[in-house]
């Protein structure tokens, strides 16, 4: 049997039960995973987006997806918030507010693709498989419609074909994985940014050029959107303003989202193991005092007119 | 239901149709007997909500839900899955109790205990049916692709292994109802075995469910949000399958008394007050570990807030601790009435914690919040209708409140 790039994808994510993907074991009981060592990422610098949409109009015609009723060039859509969707895997917000002194800031959201997703450790199918190069991809042959990823994403980026009735899919961005699991290739939405808002690369090299971004102007925030969000994301943002203050969630926390259900998962074993024990015990006792019971009965009992058991309830017990 | 029925099964009419399905009845005299107000409402919220269905699956969940990319889930989750599971779990509580600690008093509930049990995650498998994308896919994580990292993987088996489950122990009275000897004494042997079987898979699902939240730490309410949650998801199922029984019971003395053989209203009491002081414990047990899992988030601070920390506040005062007390008042003054007026209360507040979990305190900051449709309230309401169709349907022909004449020395 030949390797293909889909088997041994599945075949990563069978390794991966145990944690949201499957490493070889280093030997050590520290299970810390920091993502797969050469995964690739996008670095958002906010400061740059100037908000022309190209993204979005390059990553609508690379998955095919239905055109807009307003077109990519109508700055109309910014009068709202908007997020990703079944008909839009990427969406730029503009944020004009006191503390960006009135000057419009661009944000592109998007799935952000992380080390560790929430929505592989909900799926009861294993739809998704985060791969080595770093995309969360989402198999809609397998995929039931619970829904539980999409409540389970801390971004609430997955969208949903609600208006299928028959074929509805998940979707949501898959990183471009046919091109990048290629040589030299590039996302959609990075190749058409015009002024190199977005850097595709090796996500580790990413965070090293983030930083010297940092560095060099002090104008920047001190922080690495997605360095350690959830465990760490491929999709990193640097802002000249407070991230709060674009939409971005500060509470996530850095444990990574199916580290939350481990504790959990931890108990099956505890109750199939225990509890047969406990309940056949129980049950061995209760019947051992009928047999008893009984035996005494046919001991003394003949004698009385009616044997009867008398069954002695909580109820009478109280009293 | 003034009709004088003959529910003695070893008399027979000399026709099988008229025996098993029409009530011993001739067709006319049957289709006659159909016409009563209950029937009328049923039909009435049939009537609506079977177009309704149709339109659900015809059209998908976008025009008949309000269902959105930020609220994937609604009311047909919330209500019909996490409200009625917790509620279905009197066959569990009560097969435990008899089965296993020997409490044989209560072993007339067993049966329509189970019964209801098995209808109520009948219903909620269906109402999921729903609420699924592509519900012809429900067995996929059981046989085409299994995901063992997923809490709801767990959920899915064991549902689906409960459901079993519970058709297993409530089968004998499907055999009776038919007469298969053989089958039926071959099930009897292995109560016990499937009582276990059933008490593992049930502590395991009903944990489960709240398991799920765990996932969402950053979008459940943290008055609600808590490593105790699949603790407090069980104990409280506990509950509601003790409380259920106290409900179910009294509604079925009321309707189907023209089936008990003695009618004893004494030793009914009896059980209803011994199952109101095991509500008490429970809820009390149920208190503790509520305010340990505030305490142990120390979310004390958000108990003022308006709205979610009055929601809480409601749900520990109004439907903890008073139903608590009124089971211990009654108790003490043997008022089973009492006990079946606090279990009405311990119930609705169930299915509101549960409500406040999956649909209130759920996605509390988004910037959408979800309100249902209509027609999810609808179709809802037309499954609890259908419920209580096929439970009086099984009820009025199988032996389920009676002890079948031929088998009634093994009781």
């Amino acid at each position: 049997m030949s390797i293909n790039r889909r088997n041994f994808l599945k075949l990563i994510a069978g390794a991966g039960a145990a944690g949201a993907v499957g490493l070889p074991k280093s030997g050590h009981a520290v299970e810390d995973f920091e993502g797969w060592p050469d995964t690739y990422g996008v670095l958002v610098d906010t400061s740059l987006c100037i908000g022309c949409r190209a993204c979005e109009a390059a990553c609508n015609q690379a998955n095919q997806l239905p055109t807009p009723p307003q077109s990519f060039e109508d700055q109309k859509v910014f009068e709202t918030v908007r997020r990703p969707d079944a008909g839009a895997f990427t969406v730029v917000n503009r944020y004009q507010n006191e503390t960006t002194n009135g000057q419009p800031v661009f944000v592109k959201k998007q799935c952000m693709h992380c080390n560790e997703p929430a929505c592989f450790s909900a799926c009861l199918v294993k739809a998704f498989t985060k791969t080595p190069e770093g995309a969360v991809v989402y198999n809609p042959d397998i995929c039931i419609g619970c829904r539980y990823c999409m409540q389970a994403c801390p971004f609430y980026m997955p969208g949903y074909e609600y208006n299928s009735a028959f074929a509805p899919r998940v979707r949501k961005c898959t990183l471009c994985y046919d091109r990048i699991s290629k040589t030299g290739g590039v996302p959609a939405c990075v190749e058409a940014c015009p002024q190199e808002t977005l850097v595709f690369g090796k996500r580790k090299a990413l965070i090293k050029l983030a930083n010297r971004r940092l560095l060099s102007d002090s104008k920047y925030i001190s922080h690495i959107y997605g360095e350690r969000e959830v465990g760490g994301t491929s999709w990193m943002y640097i802002s000249k303003v407070p991230f709060e203050t674009l939409g971005f969630n500060m509470k996530m926390g850095v444990t990574p989202i199916p580290k939350y259900s481990y504790g959990f998962l931890w108990t099956v074993p505890l109750v199939l193991t225990i509890w047969p024990a406990l309940l056949g015990g129980i049950y061995s006792i209760t019947k051992r005092s009928d047999d008893l019971a009984k035996e005494a009965e046919k001991k003394t009992g003949s004698a009385t007119a009616q044997p009867q058991l008398k069954v002695v309830g909580t109820a009478e017990r109280s009293k | 239901m003034n009709q004088v029925r003959t529910i003695n099964p070893s008399i027979s009419t000399g026709s099988w149709i008229r025996d098993k399905i029409f009530l011993k009845m001739s067709f006319s005299q049957y289709l006659k007997s159909l016409f009563t107000p209950f029937n009328f409402v049923c039909a009435l919220i049939l009537s609506v909500g079977i177009p309704v269905a149709f339109w659900r699956f015809l059209y998908g969940l976008g025009p008949t839900t309000n269902l959105s990319d930020t609220n994937p889930w609604g009311l047909w989750l919330g209500f019909d899955m996490f409200s009625g599971v917790p509620l279905a779990a009197g066959g569990f509580v009560i097969g435990t109790a008899v089965y296993i600690f020997g409490a044989k008093e209560y072993k007339s509930l067993v049966r329509p205990a189970i019964l209801t049990g098995f209808l109520g995650y009948f219903l909620a498998v269906g109402g999921l049916c729903f609420d699924l994308g592509r519900p012809w896919r429900l067995p996929y994580p059981m046989f085409v692709s299994l995901g063992t990292a997923s809490i709801l993987f767990l959920v899915a088996w064991h549902v689906a292994l409960y459901l079993t489950t519970q058709l297993v122990e409530w089968s004998p009275a499907i055999f009776e109802w038919l007469g298969w000897k053989k089958v039926r004494e071959w099930l009897v042997k292995i109560t016990i075995g499937a009582t276990i079987f059933g008490a593992i898979l049930s502590t395991l699902h009903q944990s489960a469910l709240g398991g799920l939240f765990l996932l969402m730490p950053t979008k459940v309410h943290p008055l609600w949000y808590s490593p105790f949650i699949p603790l407090l998801f069980f104990v409280s199922a506990i509950l509601g399958g003790i409380t259920m029984l106290v409900v179910e019971s009294m509604i079925s003395h009321k309707t189907f008394g023209y089936q008990l053989e003695h009618h004893d209203h004494e030793h009914f009491d009896r059980i209803t007050l011994g199952l109101g002081k095991a509500a008490a414990f429970t809820l009390i047990t149920y208190f503790i570990l509520k305010v340990m899992s505030i305490a142990h988030s120390n979310n004390w601070s958000l108990l003022g807030t308006w709205p979610y920390g009055y929601l809480l506040l409601t749900e520990i005062f109004g439907f903890i601790l008073f139903p608590c007390l009124l089971f211990f008042v009654a108790v003490r003054k043997n008022n089973a009435r009492l006990v079946r007026i606090a279990s009405i209360i311990a119930i609705v507040g169930i299915v509101f914690n549960r409500v406040n979990v999956s649909i209130i305190g759920l996605n509390w900051d988004a910037p959408i919040r979800y309100h249902p449709k209509w027609s999810e309230y609808v179709i809802s309401i037309t499954w609890i209708t259908v419920g209580l169709l096929l439970f009086r349907w099984i009820v009025n022909r199988m032996p389920i409140l009676y002890r079948h004449p031929e088998y009634k020395d093994e009781h």
